[in-house]
């Protein structure tokens, strides 16, 4: 047996080959063109092969080549501000090589390697360096440094280390055994990237999404899923999450969907500007872009692709955040590829180990102690497309079954273009009791209370919406009525947001505790001014409190709101007779 | 290649046939398949190993049996492609069908399609103008994006996609598009309908037609489209033309599709379509859009009716997760006998936002579209509660928009099938409507835009 072998069957994006040496997961090159493809299968002598390129015209006979590597990635200075397809291989050298359409059997390099970087060591020769350890420092981008680390299973005693401008295959360090490093290393994308242990989660990932921070906060390390059907704002959502999120590098892979929608991100991403550090957004970002009609088995290795760039950022130290858009496109690759295997099917088609892949990679999130002894997280955010917008079916159930956040889309709220479409009755976040405390440290005392005396109104208004529906509001008593009152304003000063408002689109997270305390001020002054005879309309309708909503579409509304807090509550008590 | 004949079928099954002993075949190569009388048939390779060929039959499997003569053609479908197109009438496998000569080619364009680099795609941005105010005020077209319309049996969907074809134009410009016209079984009737529409408006000059109608092979269905979109590309990427693509019905389109998973013995998915929908729809839709460098552009109306008038039944579901938008057409408002019947409410343009503005239709379109939504979404829902308290029990502001409702389908939505309104007339139209309604109510319109438009203050 060699590495080479000959192809003996073809069923589209999966080949059989015979008469090679061939381990799981070893990535071959198919036929004369070389299609890229990995072993999935072995049965005797055949290897089952997913193919990440289009097979039309490929014929049984051709050679298949096993490069006896497993499919990885390639980690180094350079990888930021990169666009690539769902196997690393960048958008923009594919187009200088192909043109506008992608056709096959084109390698590319990740990044350049050419590409001379400055690298300043932080280890010295003699030094004792162990497994992960970082050795030194090379200035990415304006606001990422890029911390060259010891490839994990490494370790020695430095013998030489250099200094100055260096691509990333040469060496800059040998260590006494003779090991030599560069600056790029190479990880397989299946295998999760080891670290010393796993903490709970204490700090929020903070979004600038009022009803994702103070309703159903994520937490730095943590998952999330949303599942919506089509038209209730998904996409709009992740993208918001990866522009103003307040992690320090994003990972955005776009799985399977609308190619202008991702060139729409490609465009608007280089000419946004991060509000937490001032800088272009793509300085801390990478993208994988695998729309619907590129092939299916890179699909599936995208999100694997993008989770391990996420981990090896996360081993320097840093909070990476990867927003996966959409989950169901990858889920429906593997069934894709399980149905050409004649693989017996569980639910709906999907192959039965569905649930445990989904779980195996929302597992790949969370807050680390890294090898070298860091600090560093990865927040993972699947978007899910139940068919039908019906959660019931098998990929919103694996998903829901690990994720700890949820955040439910829907269709009603976005007809009626409440927007974001999230539904605040069945959404979920089982992270507050860890993050209460953060939050009561940075923001307030009583943070928690007020986000539960929220959650709780709106909680009564579904309530009383029911009786409502019967009888009409007017049948209510006042005191309800006032409810209905406190509650539709939640709904549209609070949870309302506009994500292409240049001001309201990302609200300070302790602006959000206000605009709640606004609210709550409302209730309780409009109660005590009705107990005292002031009409509901006259306390519902007075100025101030219009113009209260209106400014958060205005800048530095944080530093006007307690005053205007405070003018409302004076014309509010200024409503009773006789006063 | 060898064109040598193999006469080695062993299995016949639906629109399969099954042969072994033979060359390396190709995945995708094109087949023809000889039977006793003389007669030829197509197909195309759809799984080859050293043993078993398995053959898809473009024209069904009647008569075929175990003498049928099978040769492979070393190559995988290509549809000869020249500006000749233009102005012609092919068969749902590329063949004259209006009795001219063949078409000469320029070039042979493999018909499954390479994808887009997403990075040299360029953004839609281009107003369509179709005429059309409920399109072009609430979801509005835009150049190089895939809009489907979402109908359902008995409504008038064709005549939308006609007039759409006949109005649309970019605003102030009498630029017009190449329309190609794909048919996926429907029947000689609407494909007539189809045809003398675009001879009485000269359109067919202009046009390009695949046509596969009902009782043509359903096999034939899977390739009508990629050769449509073939053409499309051809005339827009290489001839730098504006090109519109009409193709209806894709839910004849699915249903062939389910019709070979279901002979392959394929596990299906939700209601026995077959898993790769998704993937494969896509790769249909996903042929819209402008790329970096050239002038022209593919813009997309798939016509669907959905079963069972059912939203949420895989093909519109799958669809509307790939299509960028949608514009629904509602039963009720047909019967009211209101044409066209668009239900705004559902409808949705994704790429509206990009394309709407001063500098492209007007400054006051977003906050008009915006106004005119939500009044008659409110509207719409107090009906419902007119129905169970009476319209008494109503208050100022409800009342009005309750009016307001049924002058927006009144006015605004009903048009004659050959009233074209500029986006002026249909802007201007709004305000007329809109102006029923207490201007303290409007609240989702610009004061600057009241006090420039509002007909009061005119």
């Amino acid at each position: 047996m060699s590495n080479e072998g000959v192809i003996y069957r073809i069923s589209g994006p999966v080949v059989t080959a015979t008469g090679m040496n061939a381990a799981m997961y070893d990535v071959v090159r198919v036929g004369h063109e070389g299609l890229m493809g990995e072993v999935i299968e072995l049965h005797g002598d055949k290897a089952v092969i997913q193919v990440y390129e289009d097979t039309s015209g490929i014929r049984p006979g051709e050679p298949v080549l096993n490069t006896e590597e497993t499919l990885s990635v390639s980690l180094g200075p350079g990888l930021l501000t990169q666009i690539y397809d769902g196997i690393q291989r960048p958008l923009a050298t594919l187009e200088e090589v192909m043109g506008v359409f992608i056709t096959r059997g084109v390698d590319a390099d990740a990044f350049d390697l050419a590409k001379k970087w400055t690298f300043e060591p932080i280890v010295a020769k003699g030094d004792d360096v162990a497994s992960g350890q970082v050795i030194g420092h090379v200035q990415e981008t304006e606001t990422i440094v890029h911390k060259i680390m010891l490839p994990p299973g490494k370790s020695g005693k430095v013998k030489t280390i250099k200094s100055g401008d260096f691509n990333v295959t040469e060496t800059v360090c040998t260590l006494d055994d003779g090991t030599e490093l560069q600056m790029m290393q190479k990880w397989p994308v299946r295998s999760p990237r080891p670290y010393r242990q796993k903490y709970a989660p204490d700090t929020p990932l903070v979004t600038g999404m009022r009803i994702l921070d103070f309703l159903f906060p994520l937490a730095k390390g943590g998952a999330a899923g949303i599942p919506g059907p089509f038209g209730s704002g998904k996409t709009v959502t992740q993208q918001s999450l990866a522009k103003y999120s307040d992690a320090q590098l994003v990972v955005y892979i776009g799985c399977g969907e609308r190619g202008n929608e991702m060139t729409e991100v490609l465009d608007e991403f280089p000419h946004l500007i991060d509000p937490n550090t001032g800088k272009p957004l793509m300085n801390r970002t990478v993208m994988i872009a695998n729309t619907s009609n590129m092939p299916v088995a890179a699909r599936e290795a995208s999100v694997y692709t993008g989770i391990t760039i996420a981990e090896y950022f996360r081993d320097m130290g840093y909070d990476v955040a990867l927003m996966a858009d959409s989950t169901s496109r990858w889920a429906e690759a593997m069934r894709e590829i399980s149905s050409r295997l004649e693989e017996m099917p569980g639910e709906e088609g999907y192959p039965a180990y569905l649930s445990s892949r989904i779980a195996e990679f929302y597992e790949r999130a969370g807050r680390v102690e890294t090898l070298n002894g860091d600090d560093g997280s990865v927040t993972v955010i699947g978007a899910v497309s139940p068919p039908g917008g019906d959660i019931s079916e098998p990929v919103s159930q694996g998903t829901l079954r690990i994720v700890k956040v949820f955040w439910g889309l829907d269709a009603g709220l976005a007809r009626q273009r409440h927007f974001p479409a999230i539904n605040w009755l069945n959404s979920y976040s089982l992270y507050p009791q860890s993050l209460d405390q953060w939050f009561r440290d940075n923001i307030a005392q009583d943070f928690p209370e007020i986000r539960t005396q929220v959650s709780g109104l709106l909680q009564i208004e579904a309530e009383l919406q029911e009786i409502v529906q019967l009888v009409g509001s007017d049948a209510l008593p006042v005191d309800q009525q006032l409810t209905l009152e406190v509650a539709r304003m939640i709904r549209e000063f609070f949870l309302q947001q506009n994500g292409f408002h240049e001001v309201d689109a990302y609200c300070d997270i302790n602006l959000q505790y206000r605009m709640a305390k606004a609210i709550l001020a409302f209730q309780e002054s409009a109660k005590s001014a009705m107990a005292s005879g002031a009409q509901l309309n006259d306390v519902v309708n007075v100025q101030s409190r219009t113009d209260l909503m209106r400014g958060r579409f205005e800048k530095g509304y944080i530093d006007e709101i307690d005053e205007m807090v405070k003018k409302m509550t004076a014309e509010i008590a200024g409503t009773v007779e006789g006063n | 290649m060898s064109g040598k004949e193999y006469r080695t079928i062993t299995d016949v099954k639906g629109p399969l046939v099954f042969l072994n002993k033979t060359e390396p075949v190709a995945f995708g190569e094109i087949v023809t398949i000889r039977l006793e009388d003389g007669s030829l048939k197509n197909g195309q390779v759809l799984d080859t190993s050293d043993e078993l060929v398995i053959v898809q039959v473009f024209e069904g499997t009647a008569n075929i049996n175990r003498e049928s003569g099978v040769t492979f053609m070393g190559d995988v479908f290509k549809l000869p492609v020249s500006t000749e197109l233009v102005g012609r009438i092919l068969d749902g496998a590329g063949r004259p069908r209006d009795g001219g000569p063949s078409i000469v080619a320029d070039e042979n364009a493999d018909i499954i399609g390479a994808a887009i680099n997403p990075y040299s795609r360029q953004s839609p941005h281009d107003f369509i103008q179709t005429g059309i105010s409920a399109i072009d005020c609430c979801t509005t077209l835009v150049r190089g994006q895939k809009l489907p319309i979402f109908s359902a049996s008995g409504l008038p969907h064709n005549d939308i996609a006609l007039q759409i074809a006949r109005q649309a134009k970019l605003k102030d410009s009498d630029e017009e598009f190449i329309v190609v016209f794909c048919a996926m079984g429907i029947t000689a009737e609407e494909y007539n309908f189809f045809r003398s529409d675009l001879e009485r408006t000269g359109a067919l000059e202009n046009a390009v037609l695949f046509v596969n109608l009902a009782d043509d092979p359903a096999v034939e269905r899977i390739i009508t489209p990629r050769l449509a979109l073939t053409a499309a590309e051809y005339l827009a990427f290489e001839k730098d033309y504006h090109v519109l693509v009409i193709y209806t019905d894709m839910t004849n389109y699915c249903d062939a599709l389910r019709q070979i998973g279901a002979a392959r013995e394929e596990v299906p998915g939700r209601r026995g379509y077959p898993g790769y929908m998704y993937t494969d729809l896509a790769m249909l839709y996903e042929r819209a859009g402008i790329v970096k460098g050239k002038k022209g552009s593919i813009t997309q109306f798939p016509i669907l009716t959905m079963p069972g008038d059912d939203i949420t039944h895989p093909i519109p579901d799958l669809s509307g997760y790939i299509t960028e938008g949608q514009i629904v057409i509602s039963r009720e408002l047909h019967q009211q006998g209101i044409y066209p019947p668009i239900n705004v409410l559902p409808s949705l343009s994704r790429l509206m936002g990009s394309c709407i503005g001063a500098k492209t239709t007007r400054e006051d379109h977003k906050s008009v579209s915006d106004q005119m939504y939500a009044a008659y979404a409110q509207g719409r829902e107090l009906r419902g509660l007119v129905a169970i308290v009476g319209e008494d029990a109503l208050n100022e502001r409800d009342k009005q928009l309750l009016d307001f409702s049924g002058v927006f389908e009144d006015k605004f939505l009903r048009q004659t099938r050959d009233e074209d309104r500029s986006i002026d007339e249909t802007l201007d139209l709004c305000w007329t409507l809109m102006s029923s309604i207490d201007t303290k109510y409007l609240v989702r319109l610009d004061q600057k835009w009241i006090e420039k438009y509002h007909p009061e203050n005119k």
